[in-house]
């Protein structure tokens, strides 16, 4: 693995791989002294040229974790808008010694352009690119979900083990979704069915390509699938003005239909987990009731992000199986 | 002048023969041809060459005024010479827009002065492209550049009224509307073809829909009114079977296809390379075989290279931030003899008619497009089908290195062109500047 641009780039073994390993990086931030030598005198660049301070900050900390020297780049207004291009500032920070790019960005494709370039010999970590992908999301979607409904819900070891069997029902604005591009393909690759649902406006015009099943209904998913997760999209609210595309009439009448509710939480399996990537609209796509909920591993899922980007950071620069027995200089 | 005296050439791809260029007219033809040679004569061994009329580009972005740094008219009409034509319509996106008497006649006049081609302005439909309120049509049409073609291409005349006023005004002068095709509202954002791919790679699409809406709308506005209508750079099944529609109604309806929708699909965008990115976009392979299919059996009428240089800033960056537009002017012939000669769906005479004859009667110009005979303009090109060629943008006469088939082995060469009677191509090479400077 040179770079991580797509989830769909990842093979089963390569994917199960980061999740395994993510794991043992996960056991090590059990201990009093969570950082590991790793990847000391290497240096990660943190290249965001749109706002994400959940994504950045998790990413800083996993490379912090490992060692990694780490600089935050906040490039927003890009050539987009006329400022400095994407090329000279991948040219800055190779010119910089970068060893991996962390790159989120408003284009979709932007990181593809930035590893095949030539502008940075740098890995580079797809952070978010428009709407195509966020592979760390999925990965750590699907560490969350393996690490409660695979091997009697954790009480086993799970390492080496997929995602078979699993139904997954992602929720949501799946027409501007990098999160479920990149769930669609990731878990389909670990063995997961996934149904997509949400209005038909939400919906891209291509989706019959895809490997997932479309309902435009969450209740007859719910009834019908009795699905193991539900994981909600973010929905932004200008999507429903004539000017953001007018893509639903209101916030109420989407949240009739797709909002996941107490009635629909009490729907689901008693073992069925609901996630969301975040941020949380509530009273939108999520009430407060499922947000809330024992169900929900919301906030667990932003631990285990660290986890993932630990693992991803770690096998795209260190290479090998981690030796997490290291232990940092005090 | 130097007369030239081509032996053996095969006439739109027929039975070979002798063909003498003297006073900027074909001569002779024939056995007459050698006889009538003057003994200081040129001659050129034509053997297993195709002699077709010059080409006629109806669709050309030569960027002067404004943007000199991607093209300028000279290095422009210079790739044109190399790419077989002897006259370009030059769009009227340039900056100043093309939409007065004055910026139209300096683009004719500039075009004379380079002297590769001549160059026939595109008037704007619009002032400034806005869409709102008509340019000044009449007096393009009456300048020194005589403007027959108008268009606001790379935009779409997306009012109907609008649309309907300039469809019948332009009767006045024997004009035409040559209309890009793109339903505003559908396409805002847009990045790409909306199918499979744009699913997938997460670009905002362009759907089908938004040009085959516009082309149904223009054809019954121009039956309506009982105007002649030109569609430009028609991409998608839909849109040919529209026209296709149109025309078995009698509608007075022309269209175009340029060479890379022949060739390049949808899939050509997966590596997110910027060269790939135009308007309207690369299509499906339906629309791919749609569109040679149509202009197999006439329903296109031309094909047109809309060659959009771009500078390399505007191309060496993400998708979503790159300039639409390919160039094609020294590619087109050889993307048409691929597709469509070679695989036996048309004869050169066929080539004749869909890149020289039918434009330039599209675009009223006279002296272009013309049969092979003895009397008529020595407007012609020379080609060799058995030439292969590897592109190397960086080795073509266009500024611009945008060309979407770097590194592709093409398909035939042209050999000479003359612009009445006077080489500006010969041996496949630019003749030197100060021969072409009128």
């Amino acid at each position: 693995m040179r770079h991580l641009l797509s989830a769909g780039d990842l093979t089963p073994a390569e994917a199960v791989t980061i999740l395994d390993t993510a794991a043992q990086m996960a056991a090590t931030q059990e201990r009093e002294i969570k950082k590991l030598p790793t990847l000391r005198g290497r240096t990660v660049v943190n290249l965001f040229f749109e706002d994400s301070t959940r994504t950045r900050i998790s990413f800083e900390t996993a490379a912090k974790r490992l060692s990694a020297d780490v600089i935050n780049f906040s490039a927003k207004g890009s050539s987009v808008s006329k400022g400095e291009s994407l090329k000279d500032t991948a040219l800055t920070l190779q010119a910089m010694g970068a060893d991996a790019v962390v790159i989120r960005h408003q284009a979709s494709g932007a990181p593809h352009t930035l590893a095949t370039s030539g502008w940075t010999h740098g890995a580079v970590v797809n952070a978010g690119d428009g709407t195509h992908q966020h592979p760390t999301q999925a990965l750590l979607d699907a560490y969350t979900l393996r690490r409660h409904l695979v091997g009697d819900g954790g009480r086993s070891d799970v390492t080496g083990r997929d995602l078979e069997g699993l139904k997954v029902a992602i929720v949501g604005d799946v027409l501007h979704s990098r999160v479920a591009r990149s769930n669609v393909q990731l878990l389909h690759t670990l063995g997961a069915e996934v149904t997509l649902v949400g209005p038909p406006t939400l919906v891209p015009v291509g989706v019959g390509a895809w490997t997932a099943r479309v309902s435009y209904h969450l209740d007859e998913v719910i009834a019908d699938e009795k699905p193991d997760a539900v994981m909600m999209l973010r929905v932004q609210r200008e999507r429903m003005s004539s000017a953001g595309g007018g893509f639903f009439p209101s916030p109420l009448e989407y949240t009739r239909g797709y909002g996941l509710d107490a009635r629909r939480l009490a729907a689901l399996p008693d073992h069925a987990i609901v996630l969301h990537p975040g941020p949380m609209n509530r009273g939108l796509e999520i009430s407060a009731d499922a947000a809330d909920s024992p169900r929900a591993v919301i906030v667990e899922q932003v631990a285990n992000g660290v986890a993932v980007r630990m693992a991803v950071l770690y096998l795209l620069l260190a290479g090998g199986a981690p030796a997490t027995n290291e232990r940092a200089d005090a | 002048m130097t007369d030239y005296l081509l032996t053996d050439v095969s006439p739109l791809g027929e039975a070979a023969t002798d063909v003498l260029l003297a006073d900027g007219r074909i001569a002779a033809l024939g056995a007459d041809a050698r006889a009538r040679a003057n003994d200081d004569a040129v001659t050129i061994d034509g053997a297993g060459l195709v002699l077709l009329p010059g080409l006629v580009d109806l669709h050309t972005h030569l960027r002067e005024p404004g943007r000199e740094d991607a093209e300028t008219i000279r290095t422009g009409t210079r790739a044109a010479a190399l790419g077989g034509f002897t006259a370009v319509h030059a769009m009227a996106n340039t900056s100043p827009t093309q939409d007065t008497a004055g910026v139209v006649e300096q683009v004719w006049r500039l075009g004379r002065e380079a002297g590769w081609v001549d160059v026939h302005p595109v008037g704007a439909v619009t002032v400034g492209l806005e869409g709102e309120r008509l340019a000044e049509l009449g007096a393009m049409a009456d300048s020194q550049a005589q403007v027959r073609v108008f268009s606001d291409d790379g935009r779409c005349v997306h009012d109907p009224v609008v649309m309907r006023r300039a469809l019948e005004y332009v009767k006045a002068f024997d004009g035409v509307v040559a209309q890009h095709a793109q339903e505003p509202r559908l396409t805002e954002g847009a990045q790409m073809h909306e199918g499979v791919v744009s699913a997938e790679l997460g670009l905002a699409g362009w759907p089908a829909v938004a040009e085959e809406a516009i082309i149904a709308r223009d054809v019954l506005l121009a039956e309506h009114v009982g105007s002649r209508l030109h569609v430009c750079h028609l991409s998608t099944a839909g849109s040919v079977e529209i026209v296709r529609w149109a025309k078995s109604r009698g509608i007075d309806v022309t269209a175009e296809a340029t060479p890379h929708h022949l060739v390049l699909t949808d899939e050509e965008a997966r590596g997110y390379d910027p060269v790939f990115k135009v308007n309207p976009p690369l299509r499906t392979q339906a629309d791919v075989d749609a569109v040679r299919a149509g202009l197999e059996d006439g329903t296109i009428d031309i094909v047109a290279t809309d060659h959009a240089p771009h500078t390399r800033e505007d191309k060496d960056c993400e998708w979503a931030a790159a300039a639409f537009g390919m160039t094609g002017l020294e590619t087109a012939l050889s993307v048409v003899q691929e597709t469509m000669v070679d695989t036996g769906r048309m004869t050169w005479a066929d080539v004749a008619r869909v890149l020289s004859t039918n434009p330039a009667r599209i675009g009223r110009v006279a002296d272009h497009g013309r049969p092979v005979a003895v009397g008529e303009p020595a407007n012609l090109v020379l080609v060799d089908p058995a030439a292969r060629r590897t592109v190397v943008p960086e080795e073509q006469a266009t500024k611009s290195t945008n060309s979407p088939f770097r590194g592709r082995e093409l398909h035939g060469r042209v050999v000479a062109t003359f612009l009445r009677g006077r080489a500006t191509v010969l041996d496949g090479a630019p003749v030197d500047e100060s021969q072409v400077v009128a």
